[in-house]
């Protein structure tokens, strides 16, 4: 190894980064419960949207799929954003690097290349079953934008006050999620090449040159920085449903 | 007057058979690079010091090494950007060494001829036509320089030598994206790229962007542009069934693709077979110590 600097900080912040979100994540979603507060306010936790199952009761936009015993909601819809996320081609990055060290930093060798037992030392990438099946990001990312619709749904429902319209701290952050899980889906490779990138002549198709122009490719460029800003703010939109809901926090109404 | 600071620099001495880093002091001086120290060292106490360089502008992609591990070109990293404190220089670690900080960089050339080649539609009367914003993609990809850091760093084949059999590289990704974005191309080298350049092995760890002297942002612009159209042609059963009723042609095959490759004209191949000698001298064989 010739590297002498701290190489091993990213691939570090990145495990306990990713780490601390997976636990509060297993946390909430099979908690099941104080994921919606009902009255005063219209918050549903982004975790559990959109509510399906039976139990949701008024958090149940869409109507309901059935009972399902006594399955968190969550569970019933979070395979989507899990699989959006897990094959995005950011998060693969920054997985295959400190979770699996392939590499962990550049020109510091592949776990495999050194190991010696031999295991994993011959490398296929994303050839074989199962990381072939990365390829199918672009489906989950059909899917991330219907997802996308009903968290802006949520931010819409969540100016719904006893008496019409108004708006609380909460509702702020509602539409702050809403925004940045646009930013960070609209900023999405396949996006990127789907509505625009795969034309090969942008002059027969300038509606899709503008947009990946104006709007793709300046969002891909900081595709990493969205990913973890709208990572955060989903974890922290569901806490603050938590609280709200059980009591711990008022929610200052601002009009 | 300041006091006069001393260098140390150890450079890695050696060929094929073996090597080991030697260690030379010399007096700083104002606003040298890498290479300057190197060619003082060259010029004051190695003689025989074998270093490969040509433009010191950061142009021509000859001088890359390894400068604290780290895959940079020497002529364009500047002493005071380093660390105080003692400085290695090591070829690069992904190529047989010929000499000292020489490295035998053919595969790349080897690759270079597998690539299915620019194969515009007949010339229409008046000539060719071209808007600026069909080009402008295209663009980046001219500024590389073929240093080859990108091949280097890789760990694709830099910590796996068996794949290189297999596996084109990020400077050819490079290359196969301006051509399958260049507007008068025709051939269509999807499933080639998949197939026989290897294009599935790439993790997008982004290495390649890391180290790229001219700044090309080689995975997010040419590599995962190229996964992308991969699915399209293979991966997507949408695109598959949107061609069967447009009646769009199916994607070439890779077999068919290879026939447009320089190495198609000497000897037909399959791309299964792809001609890039695995060379028999792994950078660690050499003597290199382990990344
Ligand atoms: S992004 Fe792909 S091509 Fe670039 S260094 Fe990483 S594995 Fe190699
Ligand atoms: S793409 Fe960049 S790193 Fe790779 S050979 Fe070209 S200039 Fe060098
Ligand atoms: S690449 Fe990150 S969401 Fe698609
Ligand atoms: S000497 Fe030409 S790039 Fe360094």
């Amino acid at each position: 190894m010739l590297r002498n600097d701290r190489w091993w900080l990213q691939p570090l912040a990145t495990v306990l980064g990713l780490l601390a979100f997976v636990a509060y994540g297993t946390w909430t979603a099979f908690r099941g419960n104080h994921y919606f507060v009902g009255y005063p306010r219209d918050y549903l936790s982004p975790f559990y949207s959109p509510c399906l199952v039976n139990s949701c009761g008024k958090a149940a936009d869409f109507g309901h799929l059935g009972g399902i015993g006594t399955v968190s909601p969550a569970l019933v819809i979070l395979i989507f954003p899990m699989g959006f996320r897990l094959t995005c081609y950011y998060y693969r990055k920054a997985y295959y690097r400190s979770f699996w060290a392939s590499p962990p930093a550049c020109a510091v060798a592949d776990a495999g290349s050194t190991s010696p037992s031999g295991l994993r030392s011959h490398y296929s990438g994303e050839t074989r079953f199962p990381l072939v099946l990365q390829n199918a990001h672009r489906y989950f990312w059909y899917f991330a934008v219907l997802f996308a619709c009903i968290l802006t749904w949520d931010a819409v429902e969540a100016f719904r006050f006893p008496g019409g319209i108004g708006m609380g701290l909460g509702t702020l952050f509602f539409v702050i999620n809403a925004a940045l899980i646009w930013i960070y889906t609209l900023g999405c490779h396949a996006c990127r090449h789907i509505c625009g990138g795969s034309a090969k002549r942008f002059s027969r198709s300038r509606v899709r040159y503008r947009f990946w122009r104006d709007v793709f490719t300046p969002l891909n460029h900081h595709h990493q920085l969205f990913a973890w800003m709208s990572l955060i703010f989903i974890a922290w939109t569901d806490l603050y449903v938590y609280l709200v809901s059980t009591g711990a926090v008022h929610d200052p109404r601002f009009f | 007057m300041p006091e006069e600071r001393e260098i140390v620099m150890k450079l890695w001495r050696g060929d094929a058979g073996g090597g080991a880093f030697e260690t030379y002091k010399l007096p700083a001086q104002e606003g040298e690079v890498v290479l300057d120290v190197v060619h003082r060292i060259q010029a004051t106490k190695a003689p025989d010091l074998a270093v490969r360089w040509n433009c010191k502008a950061g142009k021509c992609g000859s001088c890359s090494a390894e400068i604290n591990g780290r895959p940079r070109l020497m002529c364009m990293t500047r002493m005071s950007s380093l660390p105080i404190g003692e400085i290695t220089v090591s070829p690069m670690r992904g190529f047989p060494i010929m000499r000292d900080l020489v490295t035998d960089v053919s595969y790349n050339f080897e690759v270079a001829k597998q690539i299915p080649s620019f194969t515009p539609a007949p010339k229409p009367p008046g000539g060719y036509r071209m808007s600026q914003v069909d080009i402008d993609r295209g663009q980046e990809f001219h500024k590389c320089i073929e240093c080859f850091l990108c091949q280097n760093v890789c760990h694709v084949i830099r910590d796996h030598e068996d794949n290189k059999r297999v596996y084109a590289g990020p400077r050819f990704f490079v290359r196969l994206a301006e051509l399958e974005m260049h507007p008068l191309d025709t051939l269509d080298r999807r499933a080639y790229i998949s197939e026989a350049m290897g294009i599935g092995l790439c993790n997008i760890t982004k290495c390649c962007t890391e180290v790229c002297p001219e700044d090309i942002h080689i995975t997010d612009n040419a590599i995962i542009p190229l996964k992308e159209r991969v699915v399209d042609a293979r991966y997507d059963p949408v695109a598959w069934l949107g061609r069967k009723l447009l009646g769009r042609p199916a994607p070439l095959s890779a077999v068919q693709a290879a026939r447009y490759t320089g190495a198609a004209s000497s000897a037909a191949r399959s791309p299964s077979a792809r001609a890039v000698p695995a060379s028999p001298e792994t950078a660690s064989s050499t003597g290199l110590p382990a990344d």
